[in-house]
């Protein structure tokens, strides 16, 4: 091994006790095998971004089956009751809900913990992002700046709402949900809960695909162009969505405000003069 | 923008500018940074180059900045305009206002004024980064150098484009908050070697390079970098590549 190299050449070099340097015989052995570097910051990175894609696929298909209300009330009973297994197991298990509902509570708890790594640590780190990103009055910067406080204000509302869910899972119905929303108060949560989840997951849709390149166009810009559209349109259709649903349940929550806790019986099971309106 | 209608009209008088400019020397204890705005009148094609030259020459001697090629090349004249990174050569009055201001990076090392010494990190980063070949292979200066693709080449000459002005990391929203963060600079200067045949680094070799939050995986993909490179460098596409390459490394 040569004397003098890179990594070994301070190793050989020591003071004595008189402050003369001395070098030291040079082993047949490396002296010192740099430990290999941790593989977990590279899964760590996956796993947020995978949690984030799971999280953001498993809203939009939400949005989906909350909104069949908009189709009717029978739909919308079809759909929760399907999630508890009435249709495969012949009468519905809501406790099917509360463990849906468990799985999607841990992947959102481990995506905010691994998202929370890029959080400002700091004053310092604050300031300098907030200086940094008033003067460059960049989108992507700035668009990430809402990430950070949409994200922050997901802790505290989503938690709310998947507690209810876990707790609750059997009161998932047209006239259950219409309640929970006006007569149980959770239509301003619903409604800020709306705008902080679908705008962090368009945007973090966003950032997924430029970050691992996927779509990728001919050109990076014309790329970033085309995801950029998409993200508005995402944004803009599933918050629409969101809306016309809420109002939807706000507008059948008052009308049955009176009767609240009534247990919502379909249609088809019921005779036609007293089946809800719609 | 269709040329054409930015041209100026003859008619149009000339503009006064008011260019306003961070001064400041750390060398100095008893300067206080402070902005200084000078007024100059604007000329056909004028560059801040050229107005910051007219400035030093005309009004303050003292006004330190850094230029050498004046073409876009040498990368020493990247300053903050009107707070976002660029190149003074490169960037014409005629797209600004009539109130410019100019202000040093950030991130690196203030010599004095609009000067930074940006080549002391660029240094460190290369030594970090282990920018250049690395190959066990014995020369034999007497033999001809093994040929390489045509494709390959421009690929490998694309990257090295990079003239290490310092505005991806002036634009870097991660780098501001995380100073040991490698930026865009480094890791296209990974993705260089990683692409030449001559280097005989494997991707587990370049993992121990870049293979943390400090490397590839701090990037948060804001773009500041890719949008403000002078050189119109892929550092988007760069960048998210090796993140796959370093990912997979991960798995294993």
């Amino acid at each position: 091994m040569a004397l003098i190299d890179n990594n070994g050449s301070h190793e050989l070099l020591g003071a004595d006790a008189s402050g003369q340097l001395v070098i030291h015989a040079p082993t047949t052995a490396p002296l010192r095998q740099p430990p290999r570097k941790s593989r977990w910051p590279a899964r760590l990175d996956m796993l947020q971004s995978a949690s984030g894609l799971f999280l953001a696929l498993f809203l939009m298909a939400h949005m989906f089956f909350v909104s069949s209300i908009l189709i009717s009330h029978d739909a919308f009973y079809t759909v929760a009751r399907f999630f508890e297994g009435a249709y495969f197991l012949g009468k519905p298990y809501p406790i099917l809900v509360s463990g849906v509902v468990s799985i999607i509570l841990a992947v959102f708890i481990g995506h905010a913990w691994l998202a929370m790594r890029k959080f400002p640590a700091g004053y310092r780190q604050y300031r300098a992002f907030v200086t940094h990103k008033n003067s460059l009055r960049h989108g992507d910067t700035s668009l990430w700046w809402l990430q950070i406080w949409t994200g922050f204000a997901l802790f505290f509302m989503a938690t709310i709402h998947l507690y209810d869910m876990l707790t609750q899972p059997a009161l998932i119905g047209p006239y259950e949900s219409a309640d929970r929303v006006w007569t149980g108060n959770m239509w301003p949560l619903y409604l800020m809960l709306l705008f902080a989840a679908e705008l962090h997951a368009s945007v973090g849709l966003y950032r997924l695909a430029i970050k691992w390149g996927w779509f990728t166009a001919a050109t990076p810009n014309r790329s970033r162009r085309r995801l950029r559209w998409a993200k508005h349109g995402i944004s803009a259709f599933f918050i629409t969505l969101g809306l016309v649903t809420l109002a939807a349940y706000v507008d059948l929550g008052r009308a049955h405000a009176e009767r609240a806790g009534e247990r919502y019986v379909p249609t088809y099971l019921n005779a036609p003069h007293t089946a809800g309106k719609h | 923008m269709i040329s054409i209608l930015r041209r100026k009209n003859d008619t149009q008088p000339t503009r006064r500018l008011c260019i306003q400019v961070l001064r400041h020397n750390p060398a100095d204890a008893a300067s206080v940074p402070h902005l200084q705005a000078f007024e100059i009148a604007e000329a056909e094609g004028m560059t801040l180059f050229i107005a910051l030259n007219e400035i030093r020459a005309t009004q303050d001697p003292s006004l330190q900045f850094d230029f050498v090629c004046r073409a876009g090349i040498c990368g020493s004249c990247a300053m903050l305009i009107d707070g976002r990174p660029g190149l003074a050569c490169r960037t014409l009055t005629r797209d600004l206002g009539t109130t410019i201001t100019l202000a040093p990076l950030p991130f690196f090392e203030l010599i004095g004024d609009l000067s930074v010494n940006t080549g002391k990190w660029m240094r460190g980063t290369s030594e970090r980064l282990q920018t250049w070949i690395h190959s066990s292979a014995q020369t034999d200066l007497d033999a001809l150098e093994a040929p390489m693709e045509p494709e390959l080449a421009e690929a490998i000459y694309e990257l090295d484009r990079c003239i290490e002005c310092g505005c991806c990391i002036a634009g870097c929203g991660t780098a501001q908050m995380r100073e040991k963060f490698v930026g865009a600079v480094g890791l296209n200067k990974i993705a260089r070697f990683r692409l030449d045949p001559r280097d005989d680094r494997s991707n587990d070799d370049f993992y121990e390079l870049i293979g943390d939050d400090d490397g590839v995986f701090g990037c948060m993909s804001l773009l500041g970098c890719h949008d403000v490179c002078p050189k119109q460098l892929p550092l988007q596409t760069q960048i998210a590549y090796l993140r796959r390459k370093m990912a997979v490394i991960g798995l294993a």
